[in-house]
């Protein structure tokens, strides 16, 4: 920015400085950089968002401790000495009730299990077979009144604890995040972006400049990939500090993953945004593309959960192949030729969507 | 100015059509280097058009476009590089401050001017760090116009400079053209302001319907009315009933009458000969005279004189 002193005539009124196509490229580069982390909405949902719905997410999901089932004893003779075993045994809660009102808490779920003693010393146990608590229910129910009845055991028996991270819901949904993040950074911060430049007459002008124009777009996406450093290497390290959540692949195949997963949103995002000229046009594009990935792409759950005839085609969403080789390379430490698979479908997705949306694209 | 005397701009038989819609229709004009020249005329003119094409932005569907000697389509880059452009309402990104964003222009030139030598020339440099989107519509216009000075380009084209801002921002505007010019560069304009063509160019052509209308320096198109003065008059409703245009004509220093919201409106050559004989043709018709007001031609009545409608009508 600084005048040099290269010495003119009055009538010459230039800088004396000389700048060359990389220097328009790094202005390009750090005004977008600039552009972007002045909006208080990247820092918002690029952020502090993630991490809300990590902390909210982990605690609602969190693994917890074997949970003491709540269980009914219908009243008579034989209520009080029943429920005296089962209040002893663990992880169960007995409440002698009327017969009704037991058969109404079973109902409502406030009871998982209600246990009936006859009057021959025999038990008539009631449950909805649907809930898997009132099967653990009966489980230690059947176990605790069965010992004191004097049952003994013929196998010996110990339990060794394994608490491993890796496999909690953290761990899972962490990766998860990164992924989601990378998608709707590409989408909002190319696709949207552009967008509104073209709304606001910005690229336009910008054309009309001496600018060329597949810098500008290189700039776009060189941005995208300083932006995935940063966040990736936020939400992974928040992870980490926060709960533990373990990386175990390789920092090198972190960011190969996530460059590829930034370029293919990028690309993506400039497919949808390389025509509209309305906002509600490309927010509803960006909607369209973006919806079926956050249901079936695998953020939350394991994409596995779905049919498996529709598995093919939910391997083939970018988004699935993504998160598949970021949980691969944090959580098992896969290296990238393991990874041909998901990463083939992300350079399919990208070459797809930059050929598209060069040849669409228009500047006004 | 490496062309010598070459026109800066040279427009022959433009034509343009969007679909069915012909927005400019064999449009021809010149600029000379170290003119400011206006392209003049109402909304929907084609005026916009024409510029973009000179800008590059569009394609021509016909006739012949040469900037600063050179064509659209083979030398593009070369005169980008010479030639500042200020597009109707274009936003520039109001996340970026004013100094940025005057050095991101400046880096699209291989050479250009300091970006801050250009900031303190809108007068912006007490707003050198303040965010685009904090600027008042006149200090957002101002810095459109230094991004397009920041190239120091030969050529300026300006669409609609002003349009939409407040008197005082206009006339700061102005200052900077008129600034520009006076270091011997080019300009080209739309408008539909007659006083900022009045103000600026040295030549305009008034277009209208995509077509050239008339052309030549504002003093010389108001003269061409055949006269330098308009009368206004208007006469009360309750007496001779209504007054016709032709009843004026043909009176000493009339040289064009016609009739315009419930007044007659007189093109004269001298309003101390024209003002005497009008008086007396309403009292011999026994009108009786609700007002009178004279004053220079303008720009305006050279546009309703050739098209019979104001330019701001649409």
């Amino acid at each position: 920015m600084s005048e040099t002193s290269r010495a003119r005539g009055p009538a010459d009124s230039t800088d004396g400085r000389e700048y060359t196509r990389l220097d328009a490229f790094r202005a390009l580069c750090l005004a977008r950089f600039r552009e972007s982390y002045r909006e208080p909405e990247v820092l918002f949902w690029g952020f502090v968002f993630p991490i809300m719905l990590s902390v909210g997410l982990s605690i609602a999901f969190r693994n917890r401790p074997a949970e003491t089932l709540p269980l009914a004893v219908i009243a008579g003779a034989r209520a009080e000495p029943t429920a005296a075993v089962l209040r002893a045994a663990p992880l169960l809660r007995a409440e002698v009730m009327a017969e009704e009102a037991a058969v109404r808490a079973l109902a409502l779920g406030k009871v998982a299990l209600v246990v009936a003693p006859r009057a021959d010393g025999s038990l008539e146990y009631r449950l909805d077979p649907s809930r898997s608590e009132s099967a653990i229910a009966r489980a230690r129910a059947d176990d605790a009144l069965q010992r004191a009845a004097g049952r003994r055991d013929p196998l010996a028996n110990t339990v060794a604890e394994v608490r491993e991270p890796g496999g909690r819901y953290i761990d899972f949904l962490i990766p998860g995040i990164v992924g989601m993040n990378l998608m709707s950074g590409g989408m909002w911060g190319v696709g949207f972006n552009l967008v509104d430049m073209r709304i606001k007459r910005l690229l336009k002008r910008l054309v009309a400049a001496p600018m060329r124009r597949p810098d500008f777009l290189a700039a776009h996406l060189t941005m995208r990939l300083v932006s995935m450093v940063i966040e990736v290497s936020f939400m992974l390290g928040f992870g980490h500090l926060a709960f533990g959540v373990p990386v175990r692949g390789g920092l090198a195949s972190v960011f190969a993953v996530g460059a590829l997963g930034a370029l293919c949103f990028g690309g993506l995002g400039l497919l949808v945004g390389s025509r509209a000229r309305r906002m509600e046009t490309v927010t509803g594009l960006m909607n369209v593309v973006m919806m079926p990935m956050f249901v079936l792409s695998g953020i939350f759950f394991s994409a596995d959960r779905f049919p498996q005839v529709l598995q093919p085609l939910i391997r083939l969403l970018p988004l699935t192949a993504l998160n598949d080789a970021m949980r691969a390379v944090v959580l098992e430490g896969a290296r990238l030729p393991a990874l041909s698979a998901p990463l083939a479908v992300l350079v399919m997705w990208t070459l797809l969507s930059f050929a598209a949306g060069l040849k669409l694209f228009r500047w006004s | 100015m490496s062309e010598g005397n070459a026109p800066s701009v040279v427009v022959r038989d433009l034509h343009k059509t969007y679909g069915s819609v012909e927005a400019v229709r064999g449009l021809s004009f010149e600029v000379a280097p170290g003119e400011c020249f206006g392209l003049l005329g109402p909304n929907g003119a084609g005026k916009t058009t024409t510029i973009e094409i000179l800008e590059g932005l569009l394609a021509p569907t016909g006739g012949e476009v040469v900037v600063l000697g050179r064509r659209w389509g083979r030398d593009d880059q070369a005169i980008r590089e010479r030639m500042g452009v200020c597009l109707q309402q274009t936003v520039l990104s109001e996340k970026l401050l004013v100094d940025e964003t005057v050095q991101l222009f400046r880096s699209f030139y291989r050479r250009g001017r300091a970006a801050e030598a250009v900031i303190r020339e809108v007068e912006l440099t007490e707003k050198a760090r303040a965010r685009v989107g904090t600027l008042s519509g006149g200090q957002k216009q101002r810095l459109a116009v230094a991004c397009a000075l920041v190239g120091d380009p030969e050529l300026i084209l300006l669409d609609e400079p002003t349009t939409g801002l407040d008197p005082q921002s206009r006339r700061q505007v102005w200052d900077i053209v008129n600034a520009f010019k006076a270091g011997g560069r080019t300009v080209l304009l739309t408008t539909h302001y007659m006083d900022e063509a009045e103000r600026l160019c040295d030549r305009v052509a008034i277009v209208d319907h995509g077509r050239v209308i008339a052309e030549g320096s504002p003093m010389h198109l108001m003269t061409s009315l055949g006269g330098e003065h308009v009368v206004e008059i208007a006469v009360r409703e309750d007496g001779a009933g209504p007054m016709t245009a032709s009843a004026m004509e043909g009176l000493p220093g009339v040289r064009a009458a016609h009739a315009e919201a419930g007044r007659v409106v007189l093109t004269v050559t001298e309003p101390h000969v024209a003002v005497p004989a009008v008086l007396e043709r309403l009292r011999a018709g026994g009108w009786a005279l609700s007002g009178l007001s004279t004053r220079h031609a303008s720009l305006e009545d050279v546009f309703v004189s050739l098209t019979g409608r104001h330019l701001r009508d649409e």
